[in-house]
């Protein structure tokens, strides 16, 4: 189990007493919408979420206020957007329970966080005859990057194969390990299947053999506490726009050990310490991973979510979408040819299913005429599809502001689909 | 069903979807060509049999939703004794009804086309509706490359 409570995560302010997801649901204007003439039902999580009355109006705050650029002018201006900037960092930085601030990199999101470790990390580490150990449930983020250093360096791509309930085979990740194994990477939590890993044995069971571990955060993280230093993870990679807030602003967790051997990823300004023709010399952690002028306002935004988050509570934030997920999951069993894909023990609130006659974007089309917002189609993760048979699911990825009574209306609609094709 | 969804889906859709025409291998096929959406999941194979420029046969093979399907199926049952030059036209007429340009065509043009004008409105569904005629286009062209529409 991996779910950490981290009492760090606790701000300032105080933690609702209860779970009031209609109080919830009236942060996120979004959220107060019809589509083709019914309701809004966002579910549809997992590849976005929406963004609460308090982030959208920092944003606008430091528009309106304390916009300059950072770590530049000696102006008022600047110095407030920096400080600002580096305020979110220090959130950050109590929200995963880093050790210092300095293993906070501001990224555009996991996608570049990944790559970010694969070219410089991998860049310096890893060369021919060597292995990357990745699993068989990767969002492509999560593969590919790795496949383009292989092709680079020569390097060779291991796979962790999953079983029918999507589950990593128990055994199968300790045989594959070996000394060639140079860096594993694995997704915390599944974006096509809602899998959670027992992260924390791989992570250890990796240092055993001396190979240092990067997770894609991007699903897990809002879905339950992380604490990297509880894990022992070497890399952390997220993204923020699926935690409700803004969207072009990730982070890379990265130990300050790792960071500081690292060569820089991108070369511009902010980045560097000194630059002469001849040579430049390149600033410390974790501003050498940030070349050019940050996504400023995002990333305030970021560190505002954040605080909303520990405002609500992420031990409280998963126990009601683990509520969702199991009435949903009853539920789903009682509609005819529906096949749930990702039957894992341990799950986040992903539910992504085929019905035996109806294709997924025939699904998608009806329930979007019921306002429910469902994905229809491979989610970045091929390899996933090809393992189950199926060319595309249907998946259903709930969020802190879903309720019961939306389930029902997709559960409807689900019945409604298979009276119409089937 | 639910009012306006009845102009995407027509019961001519839905026949098709559930009972595909032309729907088998040809072992004859002089021209043979795939047809791709990797993000919907959507899958054909396309054979032709072409004898002095004029289909004689047209079957598919695959899987994909009930637009893709229909789409491929209905085409396989109009394109029989065309010309290559007479299928370029119902290509092209078929285009202008689902992107909305449908006022340039004529009624008696439209055929059994008709029933594919509803996806105009569902423009993420456009891609469905024209991958098998754009695997056509490039069967027709000799193109033994996959086809995509996304």
């Amino acid at each position: 189990m991996t779910v950490v409570t981290n009492q760090q995560t606790v701000s300032s302010q105080a933690v609702r007493a209860t779970y009031d997801v209609a109080s919830i649901r009236s942060d996120f204007p979004i959220l107060e919408q019809s589509v083709r003439g019914k309701p809004l039902i966002y579910l549809d999580n997992a590849a976005t979420s929406h963004k609460p009355r308090v982030v959208i109006d920092a944003i606008s705050h430091v528009y309106e206020h304390d916009y300059s650029n950072v770590h530049r002018g000696v102006h008022t201006l600047s110095e407030r957007a920096t400080a600002a900037y580096e305020g979110a960092r220090e959130k950050v930085r109590q929200f995963v329970n880093a050790k210092s601030e300095k293993e906070i990199v501001f990224l555009r999101g996991t996608t570049e966080a990944i790559n970010l470790v694969a070219q410089s990390y991998g860049g310096a580490n890893i060369g021919s005859g060597d292995e990357i150990l990745i699993t068989a449930m990767e969002h492509h983020s999560n593969i590919v990057p790795w496949q383009m250093l292989c092709e680079r360096s020569g390097a060779r791509l291991t796979v962790v194969p999953i079983n029918e309930s999507g589950e990593l085979i128990a055994g199968q990740f300790e045989q594959l390990l070996s000394n060639k194994t140079k860096i594993v990477a694995l997704s915390h939590m599944s974006n096509a299947l809602g899998t959670i890993n027992p992260v924390a044995e791989m992570i250890a069971l990796a240092h055993q053999y001396g190979v240092p571990v990067l997770l894609d955060g991007a699903q897990a993280m809002p879905h339950m506490s992380v604490d990297v230093q509880a894990l022992d993870c070497d890399f952390y990679a997220f993204s923020g726009h699926k935690m409700y807030a803004p969207a072009g602003i990730g982070v890379l967790y990265g130990k300050a050990q790792f960071l500081e051997a690292m060569p820089p990823y991108q070369g511009g300004g902010d980045m560097i310490r000194q630059v002469t023709f001849e040579k430049s010399e390149y600033n410390s952690i974790p501003y050498k991973f940030e070349a050019g002028t940050p996504s400023i306002a995002d990333t305030v935004g970021l560190g505002v979510a954040l605080d909303y988050l520990d405002s609500v509570g992420m031990d409280q934030i998963a126990a009601h979408e683990q509520h969702l997920l199991q009435y949903a999951t009853e539920q789903s069993e009682k509609i005819p040819g529906l096949k749930l894909i990702g039957t894992a023990e341990n799950k986040g609130a992903i539910l992504s299913f085929v019905l035996e006659t109806v294709h997924p974007h025939d699904i998608g089309t009806v329930l979007d005429h019921l306002g429910v917002a469902v994905r229809a189609g491979h989610h970045c993760a091929m390899p996933v599809m090809d393992f189950f048979e199926v060319p595309a699911t249907t998946r259903a990825s709930f969020a802190m502001y879903n309720t019961i009574d939306e389930v029902d209306v997709l559960m409807d609609g689900l019945k409604e689909v298979i009276k119409v094709f089937g | 069903m639910m009012g306006d969804l009845r102009e995407l889906y027509q019961e001519v859709i839905f026949d098709h979807n559930r009972n595909p025409r032309n729907f088998y291998v040809m072992e004859d096929a002089n021209r043979k060509v795939e047809g791709f959406n990797p993000l919907c999941g959507d899958r054909l194979t396309l054979y032709l049999y072409v004898q002095d420029g004029v289909i004689k046969k047209a079957s598919f093979q695959g899987s994909g939703c009930a637009i893709s399907t229909a789409s491929v199926s209905l085409m396989t049952e109009m394109i029989l004794d065309k010309t290559e030059e007479q299928t370029q036209q119902l290509f092209e007429t078929f285009h202008k009804i689902t992107t909305g340009k449908d006022d340039e065509v004529k009624l008696e043009e439209l055929g059994k086309l008709q029933v594919l004008a509803g996806v105009k409105d569902y423009p993420a569904r456009v891609k469905c509706a024209t991958l098998a005629w754009h695997t056509l286009d490039a069967a027709i062209k000799n193109n033994a490359a996959t086809v995509t529409t996304e």
